[in-house]
């Protein structure tokens, strides 16, 4: 039904991978595919393969399908990005087009 | 046509206490209203009494969403004003989303929306069907998203979709500097600006409510004084009842006759206000026992506020003059609401008699006394609740009396607070200093709607109660206590001489009449003597002639000669 949705459900991982303790899991969150959202997804894309890559996990929610999702992990802003693991839980809100910030907010880059 | 369009502008019941009745109706259904006001002055409390009530009373459920406060938090803080929240969001009455927000986990990377704060909240609103949504405080926002253009954008939109989404929602905001709202909210909800205010003045805090604007709609402008206690909110639109009580004929005694006999010997009107006002210790308490106790004996209920002694040692002292309150107490027709006046502030006292009125239902309020408000607060103040007071006891026909103390040296009129105007029937009780001695002295300063006496009465209290004297005035002006006595001791003193006066004439008479009769007697035995003297010689001589008579006729028989009757022709007798 969602055109995007075979795109959005991206694993990239095997299943060694997902006892290692360096595994990313990011959850995008989204509300239906706005502009915003699909921008957000192709830079966090673009993000992970450089920096991350073969261990992260990006799973997508679509609050127009799963609205209670919305309260139980608080959230305000669309898009945000939730960086479930490692933890701690870091929140980035926006479409991620600013990268530097990005990896600021996921710890990928020390603050300058 | 669009009068009658404006007139019906529909309005969503708060249930709250008295706030419905300014905004006549409640807050604009399906529009934002704004509530604003100070830290800690019941933004919201106001809000979630207007969810839980439209939820048990108006079968309209709601939607709590905080930004502040947790859940928990918000269960345990209401639950203290008797909210069941927990209860209410099982049965899916209300629904309760606390949004979390922090700064510091938050990294804008470009473009955002607050889409998710929608979603949200169409989600909780769709849940259990919301009629009513409460925003509490969204101005925290602004601390956790840094973009402020998107933010506002947001908002307006935000307001924008409530709006369209029908519900009747309250977004509360912090006061700001000079503005009504830190982050200028008003720009956004203007259909209905509510201002709390919560205010500090010599020590005692007030809290008050002000209808900013309600677009529309007729509403009171006042600032309405409320408060928060075990029952949640309540705002005092007392002033709105106005002048259009009914009155009464009815007489009710003042419990003292000879005070019923100075009001045209049928004491005071029903739901009218009594003022008994004096220096200290001239016996006002008791006369507002005595009032209290005739009430009682009727079968009337009376509610006591005192302020300066505890019911107890009030019971002893009227005891003392042979009033028995503790008797009623028992019987439950006499209440007693013992509080100082400084314990809380005018409104607090206003509303708690207002709130102890409503559940005793009494026929009569006495206030004892009522000027020791006017020690921690202005006297317009003062004037401004006792006003309120006056009005609400009077639509609700329950006669009020009020004792007032007075300073020695003040006129009677120009004390007890301005108050005089508010007062239909006006005792002034006074110490009369004369003669080395004090005594009290009451009278009438005026009575509306009656002829009452003009008279100074001298007021004694006794073991069997308070009796009022006339007072002797005399060339040394009014006199009381033991001159009066003294004077009433003369004139007793002066009464008796002339009772001895009189019975010693009346006993002069009776012994002057006995003289005179037994001179009469003497008299009539002399007369009866002489009489009877008289008649014996009248006897004796009319003896002579018969015997001349006959001695005669003998001669001329003896002579044979005719003779004729001596006795009729030449003898005199």
């Amino acid at each position: 039904m969602n055109p995007m949705s075979t795109d959005i459900k991206v694993k990239e991982v095997n299943q060694a991978d997902t006892e290692n303790d360096d595994m990313w899991v990011l959850r995008l969150y989204i509300a239906g595919q706005t502009p915003k959202a699909i921008t957000a997804l192709k830079n966090l894309k673009e993000i992970c393969e450089v920096q991350l890559k073969g261990k992260f996990t990006i799973e997508v929610v679509d609050l127009l399908e799963n609205p209670q999702l919305g309260a139980e992990d608080q959230i305000l802003a669309l898009p945000t990005l939730v960086r479930k693991l490692p933890v701690p839980v870091r929140k980035i809100i926006g479409d991620l087009s600013n990268t530097e910030r990005v990896l600021v907010g996921l710890d990928l880059l020390p603050v300058r | 046509m669009e009068k009658k369009a404006i007139n019906t502008l529909p309005k969503t019941p708060t249930g709250i206490e008295g706030f419905d009745e300014i905004t006549f109706g409640g807050l604009p259904t399906g529009r934002p209203t704004l509530i604003c006001g100070g830290a800690g002055c019941g933004k919201t409390l106001f809000a979630m009494e207007f969810l839980v009530r439209g939820a048990t009373q108006f079968d309209e459920p709601g939607v709590f969403m905080s930004f502040e406060e947790t859940k928990e938090e918000l269960v345990s803080n209401v639950a203290s004003l008797g909210f069941d929240l927990e209860d209410l969001i099982q049965k899916k009455k209300i629904a309760l989303d606390h949004v979390h927000i922090e700064r510091s986990e938050i990294e804008e990377t470009g473009e955002y929306d607050l889409e998710g704060l929608f979603i949200r909240l169409e989600y909780a609103i769709d849940s259990i069907g919301a009629k009513r949504v409460v925003l509490d405080t969204i101005e925290s926002l602004f601390a956790g998203l840094p973009n402020q253009l998107i933010l506002r954008a947001e908002l307006r939109r935000l307001f924008r979709w409530l709006k369209n989404k029908g519900v009747t929602a309250l977004i509360t905001g912090e006061r700001g500097d000079g503005t009504l709202t830190r982050q200028g909210l008003e720009e956004y909800v203007s259909d209905c600006v509510i201002f709390l205010d919560h205010r500090v003045t010599e020590q005692t805090s007030t809290r008050r409510l002000r209808v900013v604007k309600y677009r529309g709609t007729v509403h009171g402008t006042n600032e309405y004084p409320f408060l928060i206690d075990e029952d949640g909110f309540s705002v005092l639109p007392v002033t709105s009842l106005g002048l259009r009580h009914v009155v009464s004929n009815d007489r009710i005694s003042s419990g003292i006759p000879a005070l019923d006999k100075m009001l045209e010997g049928e004491g005071y009107y029903r739901g009218s206000t009594i003022l008994v006002s004096g220096t200290a210790g001239v016996g006002k308490t008791s006369m507002a026992a005595h009032f209290a106790e005739a009430a009682c004996k009727r079968g009337e209920r009376v509610l006591y506020f005192c302020f300066e002694e505890s019911p107890n040692q009030l019971m002893r002292n009227m005891l003392s003059i042979g009033i028995d309150l503790g008797n009623w107490q028992q019987k439950g027709l006499l209440q007693f609401q013992a509080t100082r006046p400084t314990f809380y502030g005018l409104e607090m006292h206003l509303a708690v008699t207002h709130k102890t009125v409503k559940a005793f239902k009494p026929d009569i309020v006495i206030f004892d006394p009522i000027n020791t408000f006017a020690a921690n607060d202005t006297e317009i103040e003062v004037k401004a609740m006792l006003m309120r007071i006056v009005d609400f006891l009077k639509a609700n026909q329950i006669t009020a009396m009020f004792t007032s103390l007075t300073s020695n040296r003040c006129v009677a009129d120009s004390s007890d607070i301005g108050l005089s105007s508010l007062i239909d029937t006006y005792i002034m009780l006074r110490n009369i200093e004369f003669n080395g001695e004090r005594n009290r002295g009451l009278y009438v300063l005026k009575s509306r709607g009656m002829a009452n006496s003009n008279q100074i009465r001298e007021f004694i209290l006794t073991d069997k109660g308070v009796e009022l004297r006339e007072v002797y005035i005399g060339a040394k002006g009014v006199l009381t206590g033991s001159a009066r006595i003294a004077q009433e001791a003369s004139e007793y003193a002066e009464l008796l001489i002339h009772q001895k006066d009189i019975e010693r004439r009346k006993h002069e008479i009776v012994l002057k009449r006995k003289a005179l009769e037994a001179q009469i007697d003497a008299l009539q035995a002399d007369f009866e003597s002489v009489e009877s003297e008289a008649i014996e010689l009248i006897e004796m001589e009319q003896d002579k002639i018969e015997r001349l008579k006959r001695n005669k006729a003998e001669m001329a028989k003896s002579r044979r000669v005719e003779i004729e009757d001596i006795t009729s022709n030449n003898l005199k007798i």
